[in-house]
């Protein structure tokens, strides 16, 4: 028996590999503390701390629908309501002046999170695949829809605020300004994310794998595939609600917004445009999605169709994810083939570029004759000045459209055979693609 | 009481045909195509604005029969481009897809329409009362919306029951696999479903745009409630689904002209916290918690008959 076991038992990593780990979580430490020296804006600050708060959300949402295989529509209720309760938490400790500071507040929005997941999860989870995902949007808009009812707790449509700097000073540290929100979102956004790696490392992790693959022969080995997507679910209710009160203390107010589909939309889409096949897609996710929509609502009025098109493009073209395309590199670049494919993505990007803006334009143009009519015809979108209303742009617009997606057709197909040359090349190399 | 009750059950009953008219689409989808699809509500809203645009253009009585075939184009071609191409990604990709379609179709058709509600009227000539009980005036418009809606049911049922095309539906309901191995063009069968379950949903929006009101929010106020309709009628279910349509529309009805609230049941018995941390419990009426009417009865139905009322299979 003890010889099985032995066999079987992983090796312990050698020492290189421990500190290339370690290392790993070292330097985003690092990169953490120094990052408000680069920027030190107050814009680039607040954007920073939207990130980490989005980076926790998405990886707690990981967990359902990335490890366990549950596609959540109303994750958002539990980010919601670990946020209104540290709101409320706020106000009761300012008011009777308790000895609790700020940093450990962001504890009670998890534990919030945590309750309410195993209050509602327990129903929740007793089946996976589509009804899970109905029963979560039922879920959500019943929490939600109550929010607006219950107006006491709630506040109603307007929210509920607090001052975060009305509580016990932890080393002269009032938490008024940016730099020390983005510290406090930064400690907790390292916590939260190696606590979250190391639960896919456990047991329960890799249980939730099983059950995600299949869920008949984990019956079989004698684990119930119900328990296990509820302690999973557990756990990302926890998590999402610290990135809930983390919101609820960076805004100082909690509104019913933060319950909602739309919050729960938002995460779904930076998840899975990150890519749930990796620990670190959520995180890309999170990064990219919150910059874009900082971004493109600069650029264009209807960023959220844009927004839309990009969920869309994934789905349909990248299942993977932004994370999953480029770890389908790896091999390549290993066995050193990938050169090979860049001229045939160089061909292929001119066109499909020249699709995406032709795309954009006619967008551009239909809006400001739908949404804008009575505008000047001069329009800008995208930092680039235009003439809406010139037949010129148009037939640019449609030739661009048009032949674009023509000629990219053509060439994404000889990129798929230069992909085809490139991988077998590597496997010849005795490297697994 | 009696006006009450007749009033609001015509209304229920109403309301509940209008969901079976998207939830019967949704099922038949469900069943054979194993999506459920997220953007159902999504058509009933293209179906109110098609039927907007072209009754200013032409006249409500085309726009009752064009604008449902459009958007039924337009479900066809989102399954042949869209899903057949996510259909190897598998499920969870299927509904990511709708789900994104969903979104993006909000956004076109607030940019087209506008983010304010849109003047659907009621066509001038089932503008009257079609009949007064209890001094309330019934409009014939309504009439019109429950023939309508129990036509189609009639139609739907004789289709499915009495013809080839019906035979297959059927069997793809409950065999899915066993039709293609019998040697039915599977994929043109599933686009045909699709799009004439999504015509369906348009139906719906046209007859209910001028009665209802018809925004760009009205997908994303209907959709729940209709993937509600379908859990608890039981995944791939068509009676279930008329069951559930019915009693959902009807209890929401029901629940909007109640008045009553906890403190007016207990009166003056009020316990006193009543009136203080528990103020809102305690006061809220049954109309203002209508709304949460439809997911309440979900959560019930989890936790005492999982499957759904008459849902068999386990998904």
């Amino acid at each position: 028996m003890s010889e099985i076991t032995a066999g079987v038992a992983p090796p312990l990593p050698a020492a290189a590999e421990k500190l290339k780990f370690y290392g790993m979580w070292l330097a985003a430490a690092i990169v953490l503390l120094l990052l408000p020296r680069m920027f030190g804006s107050g814009s680039s600050l607040t954007t920073f701390s939207l990130i980490g708060i989005s980076i926790i959300f998405s990886l707690s949402y990981n967990i359902l629908l990335g490890q366990t295989g549950m596609l959540s529509f109303g994750h958002a209720v539990y980010y919601g309501l670990g946020g209104f309760l540290v709101i409320h938490a706020i106000n009761i400790i300012g008011a009777n002046k308790l000895p609790i500071p700020l940093p450990v507040i962001p504890l009670i929005g998890g534990l919030t999170g945590l309750l309410f997941a195993v209050l509602l999860g327990w129903v929740s989870t007793q089946r996976s695949g589509t009804a899970f995902a109905m029963i979560s949007l039922g879920m959500g808009e019943l929490i939600a829809s109550s929010a607006l009812i219950l107006r006491t707790f709630f506040g109603g449509e307007a929210g509920v605020s607090a001052n975060r700097t009305k509580l016990l000073k932890l080393f002269g540290w009032n938490f008024g300004p940016q730099i020390q929100i983005y510290y406090l979102v930064a400690a907790w956004t390292l916590i939260a994310v190696i606590a979250m790696y190391a639960l896919t490392r456990t047991p329960l992790g890799r249980m939730c794998n099983a059950v995600r693959d299949n869920p008949e022969r984990v019956q079989f080995v004698g684990y119930n595939p119900h328990v296990v997507r509820y302690l999973a679910f557990c756990f990302s209710g926890f998590f999402a609600g610290i990135a809930g009160a983390l919101a609820a203390i960076n805004f100082e107010i909690a509104n019913s917004a933060y319950l909602g589909a739309e919050q729960s939309g938002t995460v779904l889409f930076a998840t899975y445009i990150g890519g749930v096949g990796f620990f670190i897609g959520p995180i890309v996710g999170a990064i990219f999605v919150t910059l874009l929509s900082l971004g493109l609502s600069d650029l264009t009025q209807v960023w959220r169709l844009y927004f839309g098109l990009i969920f869309i493009a994934v789905v349909l073209f990248a299942p993977g994810g932004i994370t999953g395309l480029l770890m389908m590199h790896r091999p390549l670049v290993k066995a050193g083939t990938l050169l090979r494919l860049l001229p045939s993505y160089l061909i292929a990007l001119v066109p499909t570029l020249a699709m995406i803006a032709g795309l954009a334009l006619s967008i551009e143009t239909i809006v400001h004759y739908t949404v804008n009519p009575g505008d000047d015809p001069n329009i800008k979108a995208f930092g680039v000045g235009f003439d809406a209303a010139s037949p010129y742009l148009w037939a640019l617009a449609a030739v661009l459209l048009i032949g674009g997606y023509l000629v990219a057709r053509r060439t994404w197909t000889m990129v798929g055979h230069a992909w085809d040359g490139a991988t077998s090349a590597a496997r010849d190399k005795g490297i697994a693609a | 009481m009696l006006e009450l009750l007749v009033i609001s059950t015509l209304n229920g009953v109403l309301f509940g045909m209008l969901l079976f008219l998207m939830a019967s689409g949704l099922t038949v989808i469900f069943s054979m195509l194993g999506v459920l699809n997220f953007a159902h509500a999504s058509f009933y809203m293209l179906g109110a604005f098609f039927g907007f645009q072209i009754s200013r253009w032409f006249g409500f009585w085309p726009a009752l029969l064009i604008a449902p075939l459009l958007a039924g184009a337009v479900g066809a071609g989102v399954e042949r481009y869209g899903l057949r191409r996510v259909h190897k990604n598998g499920h969870v990709a299927e509904l990511l897809f709708t789900f994104g379609l969903a979104f993006v179709i909000e956004e076109v058709v607030q940019i087209i329409w506008g983010k304010s509600p849109v003047d659907f009227r009621v066509p001038a000539l089932l503008d009257f009362p079609a009949f007064t009980i209890f001094s309330t005036n019934y409009p014939a418009y309504k009439m019109f919306m429950l023939l309508v809606s129990i036509a189609i049911f009639v139609g739907l049922l004789l289709v499915l029951k009495k013809t080839r095309i019906g035979l297959i539906v059927q069997a793809a309901l409950t065999h899915p696999h066993m039709v293609g191995h019998l040697g039915h063009n599977v994929g043109r069968i599933f686009m045909l479903v699709f799009g004439v379950g999504t015509a369906l949903a348009a139906v719906a929006g046209v007859i209910a745009g001028p009665a209802l009101v018809t925004q760009s929010n009205m997908a994303g106020l209907l959709g729940p409630i209709l993937f509600v309709v379908v859990v608890v009628g039981g995944l791939g279910s068509l009676p279930g689904a008329f069951v559930a349509s019915l009693l959902i529309g009807l209890v929401q009805t029901f629940a909007v002209s109640m008045n009553g609230s906890l403190s007016g049941a207990f009166g003056p018995l009020s316990p006193a916290y009543a009136a203080t941390w528990l103020a809102d419990i305690w006061g809220v009426t049954i109309a203002q918690i209508a709304p949460i009417m439809p997911y309440l009865l979900l959560v019930l139905i989890l936790i005492f008959r999982p499957m759904g009322l008459l849902g068999t299979r386990d998904t």
